[in-house]
């Protein structure tokens, strides 16, 4: 079954056991999953060794992650690997959805035109990971270690120690930090005795993947109470290849043996999509958890992904959240290696991300009660806003068949300065800043490296005499405004000046990651350098 | 500081109090226990829509929870 070959990438024999110095290392990443392997690519880019270790030696087996949202496209533009993945991938902008046979509503995913990224692409993990390990071998920096399991793992004030098998023999690494990105059974989580509690959910589901030639637009589909599957709901996504993913929901009292026998999979498939031919390419019964740890920092040691945090997968926020830590706690592990900032820093991964973890559990959570209530009353009133939904246009907006993943807001963490000044939109400190046309390419560009100030002008007068020092800066003039505006961009598709509620002086301060640290309706270079400052723990 | 924070009326304010009241059960007439169900939660959806201020339907769940 799959009609997709698993890689099989070579072992090599670690150069410890031939008497190499078991020296201190910089960064160790366990696990060469998405979110393990965006963090290798990013410390890479930013100049530092890293070594990453996996028990396995291939990519994803099976039907895991597949909706990838734009904010982790644009992480992966940084990494000059998203055109693998765009090439690749199903690009989607529209939700339908059904109930009965009938379709009630449907809704686009991206709101404004002039978007560098689609709201979503769907691509099946395996070619995730396999254009990220591939990608990898562009960087020396990167020591990929296939079949090297992590074993022990202890720490003190200075450094992390591993103990590791390989297939030949054992030996020993040390660092200075180590990202845990090992999976939702994460092996360090579970060495360091840490705790990784949450919520049990009892409904069972049946995905089948299949693989067919159909004329089905690439969007995604969601049935309540279809006619070829009454009484539950069904989800059905295109990913590349001519391969679908559909996804019944089976109740909590079916057995899971039972289900995902063909012959029981396949008269369920044929309710569905009629006398069309199909081949399996995976069929497995799942149920979830939600679980979050109480910190995603241990010491020196890092957790990121599903070994921090695990969702249901309603909303596409497990592999999407997991690549959008390792987006936040990069640039901050940099400045901590660089000594340009101090290890407190990185307190604000955890302060940051751990939040962002409980706002996609409570999304997946209100998504999944909504679709598998859990008492006749529940139900009777989710049946109620089905009922109201054709005809009433108010009850659209409480059907919850996953609120789709974006990317989160931080809050009020220490290092975001509170905006002082009058505004009325644009991303505030703490959001994601938001990509557009400038000139003739777009605002982010995938030169992003380091913190980033957005200035909007008309006139000269609008910036201040000396650009800062050490910092980017783009100037983003009115589209047909750059003449006397030495280096100045024009707002080519008169969109930015409005998504960042700008007026003539107005100035942003971007971090690594491209959230909002700071802004200003004129510029104060004391106050630009305080935010730097602040941002940096410094 | 300008608006006063709304509160939910509890002063009489439905016309024809007795007429309502008839008329609601009225609506139950010939509907089974599920259909009763689903008539009640189509009607406090169509009502909570005409509230829609957030405050105020909180407390119309807090009072309603309280009494049950």
């Amino acid at each position: 079954m799959g009609s997709y070959v698993n890689p099989v990438y070579p072992h090599r024999r670690p150069p410890e056991l031939d008497g190499a110095s078991e020296a201190r290392h910089p960064v160790i990443v366990v696990g060469a999953g998405p979110v393990g392997l965006t963090a290798a690519l990013d410390l890479a880019q930013r100049g530092h060794a890293v070594i990453v270790l996996d028990e396995d030696n291939t990519v994803s087996v099976g039907s895991r992650a597949i909706c990838w949202a734009q904010r982790t496209l644009e992480i992966w533009d940084r990494l000059g690997v998203v055109h693998r993945m765009l090439d690749k991938g199903v690009l989607w902008d529209t939700g339908k959805l059904y109930v009965g046979d009938r379709l009630i509503y449907q809704f686009q995913m991206q709101s404004q035109a002039h978007q560098h990224f689609p709201a979503f692409i769907n691509l099946q993990q395996y070619y995730v990971e396999q254009y990220l390990v591939e990608r990898c071998a562009d960087f020396p920096e990167i020591d990929l270690r296939w079949k090297n399991k992590v074993v022990g793992i202890e720490q003190d004030g200075d450094e992390v120690r591993l103990k590791i098998e390989a297939p030949d023999g054992s030996y020993g690494l040390a660092a200075q930090y180590v990202v845990a990105a090992d999976g939702v059974r994460s092996p360090v989580r579970t060495m360091m005795g840490l705790k990784f509690d949450g919520q049990v959910f009892n409904d069972r589901f049946l995905i089948a993947d299949v693989r067919m030639k159909a004329e089905f637009p690439s969007e995604r589909w969601f049935w309540f109470d279809p006619p070829f599957h009454r009484g539950q709901s069904v989800l059905l996504h295109r990913q590349a290849d001519d391969v679908f993913r559909i996804d019944f929901q089976l109740g909590p009292d079916a057995d899971p043996e039972t289900e995902r026998d063909l012959d029981r999979v396949t008269p369920r498939l044929k309710a569905m999509l009629g006398e069309r031919p199909f081949d399996y390419e995976w069929v497995s019964v799942y149920s979830f958890t939600c679980r979050c740890m109480e910190s995603f920092n241990h010491g020196r040691v890092l957790f990121a992904g599903d070994a921090a945090h695990v969702v249901s997968p309603f909303g596409a926020r497990g592999g999407n959240s997991g690549v959008q830590d390792a987006d936040n706690l990069v640039w901050k592990l940099d400045l901590v290696l660089r000594s340009e900032a101090p290890a407190e820093l990185l307190d604000s991964y955890s302060d940051e991300r751990v939040p962002a973890a409980r706002e996609n559990i409570r999304h997946s959570t209100r998504s999944t009660d909504f679709i598998t209530p859990k008492n006749a009353a529940s139900r009777t009133l989710r049946d109620a806003v089905l009922s109201l939904a054709a005809d009433y246009p108010f009850a659209r907006s409480l059907i919850n068949s996953g609120r789709l993943s974006q990317a989160s807001a931080y809050g009020a963490a220490a290092g975001l300065t509170a905006d002082a000044g009058d505004w009325s939109g644009g991303p505030a400190p703490g959001a994601s800043a938001i990509d557009g046309p400038l000139g003739n390419g777009w605002l982010f560009d995938g030169e992003d490296r380091g913190f980033r100030l957005l200035a909007f002008a008309e006139t000269a007068a609008d910036l201040p005499v000396e650009a800062p020092v050490g910092l980017r800066r783009t100037v983003v003039a009115r589209r047909g405004g750059s003449d006397g505006l030495a280096g100045a961009s024009e707002d080519s598709a008169d969109v930015l000046w409005r998504r960042y509620d700008a007026r003539p002086g107005t100035h942003y301060l971007l971090r690594p990651d491209r959230h909002v640290a700071a802004r200003w309706r004129a510029y104060d270079g004391a106050a630009l350098q305080a935010a730097l400052r602040r941002a940096r723990a410094a | 500081m300008g608006e006063k924070a709304k509160a939910l009326r509890i002063d009489p304010a439905i016309e024809d109090p007795d007429g309502f009241y008839n008329a609601l059960v009225d609506c139950y007439r010939d509907l089974d226990e599920s259909r009763i169900g689903l008539f009640n939660a189509r009607l406090i959806l169509l009502l909570a829509n005409q509230i829609g201020d957030k405050a105020l339907l909180d407390e119309a769940l807090r009072r309603a929870r309280e009494g049950a």
